[in-house]
């Protein structure tokens, strides 16, 4: 019997660092927003924040859009 | 499509109604925590998880295809067999769903044509090393997998995001979660409701109304979609409940945690070629992202009994299978008996399945007692013994089920509910 130990290996490596490279964008995404939120309550405005959370949710959205593409392919 | 006998209609049939089940049996991988953190409502999600099943149903046909073509021996298949195997399956999958547990209906699928081809052509039709390679190994490593990944993610977006919140923060886990639950719906529609259309297609195969090698028509793509479609836009509110509240309590950030581990998981392995199974890995992500908060807990009692569950899919399945195909080679009326009696126990199942609903409207509102953190269901020991029951013949109860609808197979006693009109009209079509 033959284990694919290198096709589980690469799985449980790709599976673990996409994620948590994905769910950290994603937050750090977030933190920004709410960074410009926090700003705009007072009154000012966090422009480098937003543009690197919207950069972080573009990538988050290409990652999405390559995880459609490999359902589909 | 001539030579469309009996036989091979009650395959079809039998075989939209395992779609059925499986449709409603895995809402939960992809909707549970999107539904028990608040992020969709539950009739929003279920209704968004069907409509990308059906979606995914029509992306393309090479699951089905590795099914129909190669994987079984087609000369050797008769449609009676695929029938036993399907009965197999959808007994266990209700069952599961009965007591709220999730487990993988690819697994109770494979148990069923394992089973089957047993008690066909003899303990030689199983090949040993395919099943611990195939079934044994993915079924512990994807709760590893996904679980691992989910709470270093979870750990992560709690540290990184502790200066996050408010309204934005809010907003964007939400739109986060229903990202990553949009991505696990649409795989399970291209990989769950092919694996029906490719048994379908085998079916016909083995039948003879079809050419070998030859992909699924066009009404069987569109009815395995639908079927798997309804399914989960009905959800399975039991497993949701235990996936998204049971074994532990989800945020927001874990909950996308979870949903984003579970669907890199899937589509990795798939990708990859060492497919892990969609319920597994969720399970798994579920787990680990509880596990990935402070003072988050898991509750290991009904973790535990999952497990169990999983263990016992492949066998018992194949043992009711084996059943079915035993009683279906006596002849047409061992064939009748059979889907007599699928149709009978499936309504018992629904019939007891009333005495505690769990829908929509209470799905996420449950005691989260951590003693009863088991969702309405009975003793630890209650999975193992409804599988005892299951796989042993007949109980009398079910018994006097099936005289009741064999009186009246037709009966309108519930076209109210879609899983009686459902056992109604496949009673109608065997009768």
């Amino acid at each position: 019997m033959s284990i694919d130990w290198a096709a589980l290996g690469s799985v449980f490596g790709v599976s673990l660092v996409v994620t948590v490279a994905l769910v950290g964008l994603f937050t750090l995404g977030i933190v920004g927003l709410s960074r410009q939120e926090q700003a705009a309550a007072r009154g000012g405005s966090a422009a480098l924040a937003v543009t690197g959370a919207y950069a972080c949710f573009a990538a988050c959205a290409a990652a999405v859009a390559y995880g459609i593409y490999l359902i589909v392919a | 499509m001539e030579s469309f006998s009996l036989i091979l209609a009650i395959v079809v049939v039998t075989a939209l109604a395992f779609d059925f089940t499986n449709g409603f049996h895995d809402t939960a991988n992809a909707m549970a925590t999107t539904i028990s953190t608040g992020a969709l409502k539950p009739k929003v999600a279920v209704a968004m998880s069907a409509v990308l099943n059906l979606v995914g149903a029509f992306l393309s046909v090479e699951v089905a295809n590795t099914i129909s073509k190669g994987l079984v021996d087609e000369t050797g298949i008769r449609p009676e067999v695929i029938f036993a195997a399907l009965v197999g399956a959808i007994l266990w999958n209700l069952l599961t769903w009965l007591v709220g547990l999730p487990s993988s209906s690819s697994h109770a699928l494979m148990g069923g044509l394992i089973g089957a081809a047993v008690a066909s052509a003899g303990i030689g039709a199983v090949h040993g090393d395919v099943l611990v390679t195939k079934v044994l190994l993915p079924a512990i490593a994807a709760p590893i997998v996904a679980g691992v990944a989910a709470m270093l993610a979870s750990r992560m977006t709690y540290s990184l995001g502790r200066k996050a919140d408010g309204k934005a923060a809010a907003k964007g886990y939400r739109a986060g979660q229903i990202a990553s639950a949009g991505l696990v719906s649409l795989a399970h529609g291209t990989n769950d409701a092919q694996k029906t259309m490719g048994i379908i297609t085998l079916a016909l195969v083995a039948g003879g109304s079809l050419a070998p090698d030859s992909d699924p028509p066009v009404w069987v793509i569109l009815s395995a979609g639908l079927a798997i479609a309804l399914g989960t836009y009905l959800g399975g509110w039991r497993i949701i409940r235990t996936m998204g509240k049971g074994l532990t309590d989800l945020q927001p950030q874990q909950g996308f945690a979870a949903q984003t581990s579970a669907a890199t998981v899937i589509l990795a392995s798939s990708h990859l070629g060492f497919s892990l199974s969609t319920t597994h890995s969720v399970s798994g992500a579920v787990m680990g992202a509880g596990l990935g908060r402070k003072g988050g807990v898991v509750r290991w009692s009904t973790a535990t009994r999952m497990f169990v569950a999983w263990g016992l899919t492949l066998p018992a399945a194949a043992l009711v299978a084996a059943l079915a195909e035993w009683v279906c080679r006596l002849g047409d009326w061992g064939t009748a008996l059979v889907a007599l009696f699928l149709v009978a126990s499936s309504f018992a199942i629904w019939r007891i399945s009333r005495r505690e609903v769990v829908d929509h409207t209470n799905v996420v509102d449950v005691d989260t007692d951590p003693v009863a953190g088991a969702p309405g269901q009975p003793e630890p020991a209650g999975v193992v013994t409804t599988a005892m029951a299951a796989v042993s013949p007949p109980p009398a109860g079910v018994t006097e089920d099936l005289t009741a609808t064999v009186a009246a197979p037709a009966e309108p006693s519930g076209p109210s509910d879609p899983q009686a009109s459902k056992a109604a009209s496949s009673a109608a079509t065997t009768v």
